[in-house]
Order: structure tokens, then sequence, then C-alpha cells
């Protein structure tokens, strides 16, 4: 089996991209620590065949999701996500995008997370969640397209009515190759 | 029609993955669940793997044994809960330092013998008598033993000595002069025994 330190060497990044595409920061990194924790204790009876980077992408995310509920739940009324971090304090996401994935529907999210943060293909995120490919091929493209057109509202709120450039956009790239690439 | 990239972090920025790495070691080593902690040593006879559990030193190997060969050994041997950067290698590393630069005579970190057994394990456990600097036989440590006709076990049970250079199998030679086996090579077995001789002898400090 292999040493688990090589499991967060291997995987770490990825862990880090699924944290902080749904948390703030300081929190993003608390549900790293979590991510690999839990890991570390189901790690020796994690059968051989695996797909680790399907098991430890759902684990982060699960923390994630948890970690965002448990914030949403003690908040302060103030205490907002658009509220700026301290200066030093490096800003790897927008927080505008994290907001906006945190809003989307449950099937929209996981195949934006699965797809385009985790970087896994629609073929294997439709066999980890049980559903066709054509279904994460579509609620990718569709959450993908409600980013886009949430982050246009937030970050340019005095746009005149242009038409939400939606419609026209081609359909996503053909090959299965993940990315967070869209055309305008 | 401008591609717009998706503000998705893309990778972390240097050093934050081995500071969080660092801060969950740390926590999974208070929490229990690091079975194995293992550190890389650098030395004069090349570098050395050592690895760590809750009871003691595990294993000490050589760079010729193939470090990553060695890991997935323990992996299956003790448990896949391995993980590098803990604290609780830093003191064997110190005295490593201290032995390699002649101002350390025996170590001090306790041992967990569990990968040596029965007749091997009896001659892991008489090795740390055998004085800085000063060889014994073959066979005079099987006769040590109460075995005096195992002479060739006892060659075995120094080549299979889980923590070489901590426990001193290299201090075991022939008695026709010979240094015999070495796990790290004979190059290294002489190596270490120059080195005790030279301490000894005042060359190094």
């Amino acid at each position: 089996m292999t040493p688990f330190d090589d499991i967060v060497r291997q995987h770490g990044e990825m862990v880090w991209r699924v944290c902080h595409s749904l948390l703030r920061p300081a929190d993003a990194d608390d549900a790293w620590a979590e991510t690999f924790l839990a890991a570390l204790v189901a790690y020796p009876s994690l059968p051989a065949d695996a797909h680790v980077t399907g098991w430890l992408s759902t684990i982060a995310y699960r923390k994630a999701i948890d970690h965002h509920r448990r914030i949403r739940r003690h908040a302060a009324p103030t205490a907002d996500l658009a509220d700026r971090p301290a200066a030093d304090d490096p800003e790897p996401v927008d927080p505008a995008l994290v907001e906006a994935v945190n809003q989307l529907g449950v099937k929209q999210r996981d195949a934006v997370v699965y797809h385009h943060v985790v970087g896994m293909s629609h073929r294997e995120v439709a066999d980890l969640l049980g559903l066709s490919h054509a279904a994460v091929r579509r609620n990718a493209a569709d959450g993908i397209a409600n980013l886009r057109r949430r982050l246009t509202a937030t970050t340019r709120p005095a746009a005149p009515e242009t038409p939400t450039p939606e419609a026209p956009t081609p359909e996503t790239p053909s090959s299965d190759t993940p990315t967070s690439e869209m055309s305008t | 029609m401008r591609p717009t990239r998706l503000p998705f972090p893309d990778r972390p920025p240097t050093d934050q993955l081995a500071h969080l790495h660092r801060l969950f070691v740390a926590r999974a080593d208070a929490g229990g669940v690091l079975d194995i902690a293992v550190a890389t040593v650098d030395s004069p006879i090349g570098d050395l793997l050592v690895a760590v559990t809750d009871l003691g030193l595990v294993r000490v190997a050589f760079g010729t044994e193939g470090h990553d060969a060695v890991l997935t050994e323990l992996a299956s041997q003790i448990s896949p809960r391995i993980l590098r950067r803990s604290g609780r290698t830093d003191p064997l590393a110190r005295q490593l330092d201290e032995y390699f630069a002649g101002r350390r005579r025996h170590f001090e970190v306790p041992l967990d013998l569990r990968l040596a057994h029965g007749f091997r394990r009896r001659i892991v456990e008489l090795l740390p008598a055998v004085g800085y600097g000063t060889t014994v036989s073959y066979g005079e440590l099987a006769a040590t033993a109460g075995s005096p006709a195992a002479v060739r076990a006892v060659g075995t049970a120094c080549a299979t000595n889980p923590v070489p250079v901590v426990v001193p199998c290299h201090r075991v030679v022939r008695s026709g002069g010979g240094i015999g086996q070495y796990r790290g090579g004979t190059a290294a077995k002489q190596a270490l025994l120059d080195l005790e001789a030279a301490t000894l002898g005042g060359v190094i400090r």
C-alpha cells in the first residue's frame, strides 16, 4: 500500500483547490487538514483498487460543505463573505466566486466541483455519482453558465442590461478535458 | 469574444502546502493516528531513512535499499499511516548528526524491535553492548548468545538488523580480519569503523 505521505503529496493541491473553491482562506486551510485527517484514519481499509482522487475529493468536498454550513449557522449577522480579509491574508480565490459556487444547486455544484475544480473527466464524475455521462456534462455546463451569470452580476452591477451572453455561448469544449475556461 | 477564466484557485502559493502539511502532521500525531513518522537524514554514508513508531525507532534504511521500497514495505508490515515532517524523528536526527561528527558514542532513543524476530532479535538486543570503536567476531557474538555454533545465523541477524548504525551491527566482523557483509554495503561499514577509530584516536576533535 502506498505510504499516506505520498497520498498527501500527490493530492494536496487538488484538496486545496476544492477547499478554496468553497471556503474563505482560513476555513479552507482548516478543511484541508480535516480532509487529510479523516482520510488518514480511513486509509488502511481503503480497497486496493479504489479511485483515490474520487475518494479524497469526496471527503474534501463534504468537509468543505460541512464547514460552510457551520460557519453560516454561527456567523454573526455582519459577517459576510464579501468582507475583506486582513491585508496580509492572500486571497487565492475571488470571494464572489466562492459565494456563487455555494449558491449553486447541488447537481450543478457537484459537477462543477468534481469536473472543473478537482479535474476529473465527465466519465469519472458520472461513475462516482452514479449519473449518466450526458447528465454530468449538462450539469457542469449549466453550472459554469450560472456562475458566470452570477459573477457578471456581482462584479459589474452597474453594467447596462446587455443580453446575457449565455445563449450564444458555444457548447462546452467537446473534449473531456476539464477546464475552467469559458468564452464570453 | 475573449476567453474569460473563471477565477478558480489554480495552485497554492509556494510553501503553503508544506506549511499545511506540517500542521496536519502535528494534528495527526497529537490525535494518535500517525503510526510511523519518517525522515531522511543526510550522512557521510549517504541519506538514511529513519522510521519511528509510537514505541520507538523501528527502521533505519540505507540509500542502497531504496527508500521508497522500504516505505512500501513498512506500509504493509506495520501500517500505511506513514508521514514525514513530524517532530518525532528530531531527537534521532540530532543524535545521528552528532554521531557522524564524532561527538556521540551511543544513541539514546527508544527502540521498537518488532521487525526482528526470534534468534535474530536476541542478537540485535546484544549488539548495543559492543562498545564504540571496538569490534567482535560473528563467532564471539554467537558464543555470547549461548549458541557458539550459530555463527552463520549471527551473520544473518546482523545483515537483517532493522536499525543499523543506531544498533551497531557494523562492529561485528570476521574473525579472520575481513570486515564482512553489511546491509549498507562494505564501504559504509568500513567508513563507520574508520569514523569510530578516528574519533577514539583523537583525529576528529
